[in-house]
């Protein structure tokens, strides 16, 4: 464990440090740039359990993503049109805490849909279930003209958190790190915890999770859940800092790089999505300025980790996972 | 509606659906022989596509373009089988998963740095333009019912193929037991290059033809990628005849749901939704129809269990 | 020849693959404080029926019972609840984590404790007491802290047999636990068994025919789906089918 904690808090420091230091020295992009990173590990986390610890390979997660996305994007886009939503007749809201709730429970709810029908098969069927059904909800977004379809909801001023000034991107950035923070706190409890041992021995070995009497599906589900709702968390906080939801949140593509920021971090690592977010969010910038093809180095550096070194960044800086305690 | 409508639907659906079994076949081909999920398959389907559009601007023959599409799919998949696939084959799902989608940014980005952004035009040639008069006076695209035809002599060659060859018992053989087959001295490393070569010479002719159809673009391949893995998880991982049926089951509730779905639409959501609104969920009808098979039929149509 | 009482009862099961008769009319029991083997040549369905004992595999016909109470329905999960601890032939073990960690995952699935979320296993001293005492009974208390891919085979054997104690079983279904163990280690654990069948009785497949003739109570012979004897150590070795099973001798 030594290495990996002491990588762990360098990846802490790092998220911190540049945003304080572009502070400091006046570039707000910078902040932006890494509120960014901040807010895609936090989905990566979501994913990690699901895929990391539990060996669930879903190519859909772009779903509780999108999800997340549009819950803030319809609670705004009501709260700023004055009009109330439909079905209940509720004003919309321009409250992080209500909407990242909305997104929570929304999120935990999908996932307890779409892990019940594709958790009972396993393997590459479970992979192309969950892309398809990741599929559908896209098509659903594009297909719903009154939140913008193809082109999505916009809303013009970033919702409110309360004590604090969500404008600044520093402070913005300070919230996004601090619900980061929370999260992976929270998944090294539940990955510790007697749940959690139960989640890694069910992908390692689940004749061995039934000779203890527990039942794979139902433990898988349960991960599936929480991995679902905190990513939709991570899906409103994303959309509520570009101000911007449309169905890409939604599309395969974004379910593929969830999987790329896990991967590139280091699967089943706690702090592998902040190291694959960071690497993501780094070579998007610089890459991106020097060649609008960037993705093909992107896609090679991904195929270099994926044959090569499997265990991703965190595996190259802290060696084999050593179990804890 | 009249019947000549449903009938002109009807071969709509037929060959919508013979194209995505073009594309099916590899995969369930691919994953039933050799184990591996492959992302990139709509890769070799737009490099079809691209082939086919450019041989075709510079010679103006569709056969040849055609050709293009099947050498340069074919070769395309035998390069990357040679260069990556083949480490993939001992790796766990999420590895394949990870490496392919790499092999579908370096081949999509690729792919628009030596052709650019714009969509290319496959025009339908000459001799199979215009409509053809169908028994029961129904007008018919020429083109189209020429793809049916090629489409259903595709699946008859490989039934054929499958059933009837020496390469057909080996590739059964692989499905059934890899360890066996390296010990009855098959050369398994050319086998995978061969069978995954041909699973993309299929994907290179889909994308060809229907680049006649619609604009041959980078990212044309993902949508019908996605199709595909349903009509295989229809149909049953690693069957061939699974993946007809699956096939024509999606082309036909697809072309049937986008042609009901806005007509069923308009009473409830009114004309000028209905368009919008119907064609989405006829999009949704598919991933239904497929949560339905698995409900009563967890491994598919075919699969076994 | 089954009677009332017994811990574990199978009655006339049956299970058919294709042509293959895996397993035909078979009917055993097993009772507090014995040791029942389950001898008999490669391919004689000893694999299938432990499958269908335990749960894993559902058969054509016949009747499961554990303490009375008929299991032929449930699963795995359910007649592990019930009191039924496997071992396995081939190791099932979580090897990306640690001798303790899987025995204590063993604990807490005994304990119904799989449903905590907040508090880490490793520290719950409810948790760690049994699995400890487990680990110490099977020599694996300086392993304790070692992953389990880097255990020894004969480490993960006695990790196997951990993983059943720890559960408190009513009966104990182990397939092979001596397999590939050395003479010192074959020796060592014929010794924790013939200590363990005073807590839970054992259903014992074993081809290591030494240490079923010195453990068993009762032995049973499976050829071709059949048990085609029944009793104690002294009488299977003298009896004609299994001489001739084994042997392929011609009885006189």
């Amino acid at each position: 464990m030594g290495r990996e904690r002491i990588v762990n808090a360098a990846l802490a420091v790092l998220l911190l440090g540049v945003p304080l230091w572009a502070h400091w020295a006046g570039e707000p992009f910078t902040i932006t740039l890494a509120t960014r990173a901040a807010i895609l590990a936090l989905a990566g986390v979501g994913l990690n359990l699901a895929l990391g610890t539990g060996g669930l390979v879903s190519l859909g997660h772009a779903v509780f993503f999108g999800l997340g996305g549009y819950a803030m994007g319809i609670l705004a886009h009501h709260a700023q049109t004055f009009t109330p939503l439909p079905l209940w007749d509720l004003p919309g809201t321009k409250s992080m805490p209500v909407i990242w709730l909305v997104a929570i429970t929304g999120g935990a709810l999908m996932a307890a849909l779409i892990g019940a029908l594709s958790l009972r098969s396993s393997g590459v069927y479970f992979i192309m279930l969950t892309l398809a059904f990741g599929q559908m909800c896209f098509y659903f977004a594009v297909s719903s003209p009154t939140y913008g379809g193809e082109d999505g909801l916009s809303i013009w001023v970033r919702n409110g958190f309360p004590g604090l000034n969500t404008l600044d991107p520093l402070q913005f950035f300070l919230l996004a790190y601090a619900v980061l923070m929370a999260v992976i706190w929270a998944m090294a409890r539940i990955k510790a915890s007697p749940f959690g041992l139960a989640l890694a021995a069910a992908r390692q070995s689940p004749a061995r999770l039934d000779a203890v009497g527990a039942r794979p599906f139902r433990l898988r589900l349960v991960a599936f859940v929480i991995s679902g709702a905190v990513t939709a968390l991570a899906g409103a906080l994303f959309a509520d800092l570009n101000r911007f939801v449309s169905p890409s949140m939604l599309s395969w593509q974004t379910s593929g790089e969830l999987i790329v920021i896990v991967v590139l971090g280091g699967v089943a690592r706690l702090y592998g999505p902040v190291a694959g977010a960071i690497l993501l969010v780094t070579l998007e910038h610089y890459l991106g300025g020097i060649s609008e093809y960037w993705q093909i180095a992107l896609g090679a550096a991904l195929l270099a980790v994926v044959l090569f070194a499997r265990g991703g960044l965190i595996g190259a800086l802290a060696g084999r996972p050593v179990a804890h305690d | 509606m009249s019947t000549v409508l449903l009938l002109e639907q009807l071969l709509n659906g037929l060959q919508f659906g013979v194209m995505l079994f073009l594309m099916a076949a590899g995969l369930t081909l691919i994953f039933g022989v050799m184990g591996l999920i492959n992302l990139a398959h709509g890769s070799l389907y737009m490099i079809g596509a691209f082939a086919a559009a450019s041989v075709a601007g510079f010679t103006g023959s569709f056969l040849l373009a055609l050709m293009a599409a099947l050498a340069a799919a074919a070769a395309a998949g035998a390069l990357i089988e040679v260069t990556v696939i083949r480490r993939l084959y001992a790796r766990d799902h999420l590895d394949q998963v990870l490496a392919t989608f790499a092999l579908i940014l370096i081949l999509s980005e690729g792919t628009r740095w030596l052709f650019g952004s714009f969509p290319l035009y496959l025009d339908v040639p000459a001799w199979l333009a215009g409509p053809v008069r169908l028994p029961g006076g129904i007008d018919y695209p020429r083109y189209r019912l020429a793809v049916i035809a090629v489409g259903l002599a595709v699946a008859g060659g490989l039934a054929w193929l499958i059933a009837g060859t020496r390469l057909g018992i080996r590739i059964r053989a692989g499905e059934a037991d890899r360890e066996m087959i390296a010990a009855l001295g098959v050369d398994i490393s050319r086998l995978y290059t061969l069978v995954f070569a041909l699973g993309a010479a299929l994907a290179g002719l889909a994308g060809a033809l229907v680049g006649a159809i619609q604009s041959v673009q980078v990212g044309m391949g993902e949508p019908v990628l996605i199709l595909a893995f349903v009509v295989i998880v229809i149909g049953g991982i690693g069957s061939i005849r699974g993946a007809f049926v699956g096939a024509l089951l999606v082309g036909l509730t697809d072309t049937a749901g986008r042609v009901f779905m806005p007509i069923l639409m308009q009473p409830l959501v009114g004309q000028q939704q209905a368009a919008t609104v119907g064609s989405a969920l006829a999009s949704v009808a598919i991933y239904v129809l497929m949560a339905l098979v698995l409900l009563v039929r967890p491994a598919g149509l075919y699969g076994r269990a | 020849m089954t009677e009332p009482g017994a811990i574990l009862e199978v009655t006339g099961l049956r299970k058919r693959f294709g042509a293959l008769q895996a397993t035909d009319d078979v009917s055993l029991d097993l009772h507090a404080g014995e040791i029942h083997a389950l001898i008999g040549p490669n391919g004689a369905g000893k694999s299938t029926l432990i499958g269908q004992i335990s749960g894993a595999l559902r058969p054509d016909a016949g009747r499961v019972a554990i303490a009375g109470q008929d299991v032929t329905a449930m699963d795995t999960a359910g007649r592990a609840r019930l009191g039924l601890a496997r071992t396995f032939q081939i190791s099932a073990l979580a090897m990306d984590m640690t001798v303790l960690q899987n025995v204590v995952l063993g604990v807490a699935g005994a304990q119904r404790g799989l449903w905590r979320f907040w508090r880490p296993a490793l520290r719950d001293p409810a948790l760690l007491a049994p699995a400890r005492a487990a680990l110490a009974r099977t020599g694996l208390t300086g392993e304790a802290a070692t992953q389990v891919a880097a255990l020894s085979h004969g480490q993960r054997r006695r990790l196997e047999l951990a993983m059943a104690l720890v559960l408190r079983p009513r009966l104990f279904v182990m397939d092979e636990p001596l397999a590939g163990l050395g003479t010192d280690g074959s020796a060592a654990l014929t010794r924790t068994l013939d200590t363990l069948r005073v807590e839970a009785p054992i259903l014992l497949v074993e081809h290591d025919m030494d240490a079923v003739f010195r453990l068993a109570d009762r032995i049973s012979v499976l050829v071709e789906g059949r048990i085609v004897a029944t009793g104690p150590p002294d009488a299977i070795r003298g009896d004609r089918d299994v001489r001739r099973a084994y042997l392929g001798e011609d009885g006189p």
